[in-house]
């Protein structure tokens, strides 16, 4: 059937002067027949190749997918026969039209535009919980990434980085990752994950479990079952609804209610996609401001608890004092520059303190994107350039509660 | 991608869409944006009006997900329809306005364009129409940039085989490049309301 549209009736290629621009392909010159041979060609390069190859090798030229040996006998051939030639322009420009939609990077700032005016014609009946947002706003990021990937960019080497050690592995591992730990999500509202209710709680474990189970899929399988769950997960919370919120979330030896644990989720997601732009040398940009500051409320929220178990194993620079709880106790005010940042108020005694400006004994200012990789454990605190005023000690310790975060 | 979904993957999202799961609407927009995008902004050639388009038609879809009919199609190529003709709706619209200032008349141009916005909706459903196996080959090649003896390899074709299909693929879609009048510019007069495939 080869050939029974390219020989029909449609052509006129040639007798078109609009549209884009034209290919260089040689005018046609008379007819030719398909049958008989061709005359001794002048090139040694295309003398293996009758009539029949060179037009099975149209579509391939118009793609600019065959050697250079044959693009030179396709064209050298081009000049003698009509009806190939005619063909050529004609398939030339139709590669032109699979440009429907790879052309350009979507504005992600559009899609909370577009979802936002649609929310505001019908408002949803079922609507994604607002601490849901930051997880579907990063992971449709990620996902646009991904679908930019060639085959051979999911194999490429990513570094993983937290404080306590770096892993190499691929591009593909990474969503692995990213999977096996949402999976944890899934097990608190009684959904499969895609490990299965045996799995290890702990991430890493997790994880490493995951990759075992998961050698030898392809990037298309990977990308598919991350994003498969990642639908469900928002589709289940939207049903379970704003009260689900409060549902434990186990991490292994520690755990989040759902609501933090769908922020935790969005974090890592924007950090390991952080990670996969690096290693193809794709820009990244950082979350919309509101969904960063929900990551910074998080990261505040969990430091005082970070900072009493750094100081109970003996880590912490400052001695504690007692502070009742509820009342406002020492604290280190927190400046985060940038979109989406702003002042915290970290209470350095006891998580059960309230964090207080006029009980800070110490600021310090930082970018707010610098902050989170700090709290990926993709920064050193000595290596940050920071403003800082009052207790050094305090901040110090702060800095390395931030550090202590972060986790595979 | 111009792959399509499987026809229960659009039924099932209309009813979801239907029911008012904000979810799904999320999900419409990750499927399908960079089509709706991509078809505007080919026909209005500027990222402001294509981003405009892009939201009257997700609005659109989000308000009347019972306009979609499955019988008629896929859900894609309903909403690529859906695109063109609100792309050349504004496009008139905002010839109009033109004209109306005191503009010159530049009516080739914009035939040319009301053109090619039906070109490429054609295009993109030929494209999501044709034979999964020839999408793929031309994906190999286009997309990943691959020669055909690597597009061979990577899909386990002989090489016969890959450059027949790289063939064929260009061929279907250059039928979307019918010239003349008939291509449709006075059937896409209306905006975001009517029905129908691309044909």
């Amino acid at each position: 059937m080869t050939g029974s549209i390219g020989d029909g009736p449609l052509g006129g290629g040639p007798e078109r002067n609009d549209g884009p621009p034209r290919p260089r392909v040689p005018w046609p010159r008379g007819a030719a027949e398909d049958g008989p041979p061709l005359p001794p060609p002048v090139r040694a390069t295309a003398a293996s190749l009758d009539h029949r190859t060179l037009k099975s090798l149209l579509g391939a030229w118009a793609l600019s997918a065959c050697s250079a040996e044959e693009t030179a006998a396709v064209e050298s051939h081009l000049t003698d026969c009509a009806t190939c030639a005619e063909e050529a322009v004609r398939l030339r420009d139709a590669v032109g039209l699979l440009r429907s939609e790879d052309s350009l990077d979507l504005d992600p700032l559009l899609r909370a535009r577009v979802l936002e005016n649609c929310l505001g014609r019908r408002p949803a009946r079922i609507p994604v919980p607002e601490w849901a947002g930051p997880y579907d706003a990063e992971t449709a990021r990620l996902d646009a990434l991904l679908r930019d990937l060639g085959p051979g960019d999911w194999a490429a080497p990513v570094v993983l980085a937290w404080h306590r050690g770096t892993r190499r592995v691929s591009v593909a591992d990474v969503i692995g990752h990213l999977t096996a730990v949402d999976g944890l999500i899934c097990a608190a509202l009684g959904e499969d994950s895609a490990l299965g209710a045996e799995a290890p709680r702990d991430p890493t474990e997790r994880t490493i479990e995951h990759w075992r189970r998961s050698g030898g899929r392809t990037g298309g399988e990977v990308r598919e079952e991350w994003r498969e769950q990642g639908h469900t997960l928002l589709r289940t919370v939207s049903f379970a609804g704003r009260s689900a919120g409060g549902l434990d979330v186990s991490y292994g030896d520690f755990k989040l209610p759902l609501r933090d644990a769908f922020v935790d989720r969005a974090f890592e997601c924007w950090i390991h996609a952080g990670d996969i732009a690096d290693a193809v040398a794709y820009p990244y940009g950082p979350p919309a401001p509101r969904h960063l500051k929900a990551m910074l409320n998080l990261t505040a929220r969990l430091l005082p608890i970070a900072l009493a178990g750094r100081r109970r194993a003996g880590l912490a620079a400052s001695p504690a004092r007692w502070v009742e709880a509820g009342t406002p106790g020492r604290s280190v005010h927190l400046e985060l520059e940038g979109e989406g940042g702003g002042d915290w108020f970290i209470p350095l005694d006891s998580p059960a303190a309230v964090g207080s400006r006029d009980e800070s004994v110490a600021q310090v200012a930082l970018e707010a994107t610098e902050f989170c990789q700090l709290a990926a454990g993709h920064r050193e605190p000595e290596e940050l350039a920071v403003g800082q005023a009052g207790d050094r000690q305090a901040i110090r310790d702060v800095l390395a509660a931030t550090a202590s975060l972060s986790r595979m | 991608m111009a792959t399509p979904a499987p026809p229960r993957w659009d039924r099932k999202m209309q009813q979801r869409l239907a029911r008012g799961e904000e979810a799904a609407l999320c999900e419409l927009y990750d499927r399908f944006a960079s089509l709706v995008h991509g078809l505007a902004y080919r026909v209005m050639g500027e990222e402001d009006a294509a981003g405009q388009i892009t939201r009257e038609v997700f609005g659109y879809i989000w308000e009347n997900p019972d306009a979609y009919d499955p019988k008629e199609g896929n859900l894609r190529s309903w909403i690529a329809t859906l695109t063109q003709r609100q792309a050349v709706h504004r496009l008139r619209r905002c010839e109009a306005d033109r004209i109306r200032a005191g503009g010159e008349r530049t009516s080739e141009q914009f035939e040319r364009k009301v053109c090619e916005a039906n070109t490429a909706a054609r295009a993109d459903f030929i494209k999501s129409s044709m034979p999964a196996s020839i999408r793929d080959t031309l994906d190999q090649a286009y997309l990943h940039r691959r020669d055909y003896r690597q597009t061979a390899a990577e899909l386990g074709l002989t090489e016969d085989e890959a450059r027949r299909r790289l063939r064929l693929g260009l061929q279907m879609l250059s039928t979307a490049m019918q010239p003349g009048p008939s291509a449709g510019s006075g059937s896409a007069s209306g905006s975001v309301s009517g029905q129908g495939s691309p044909r």
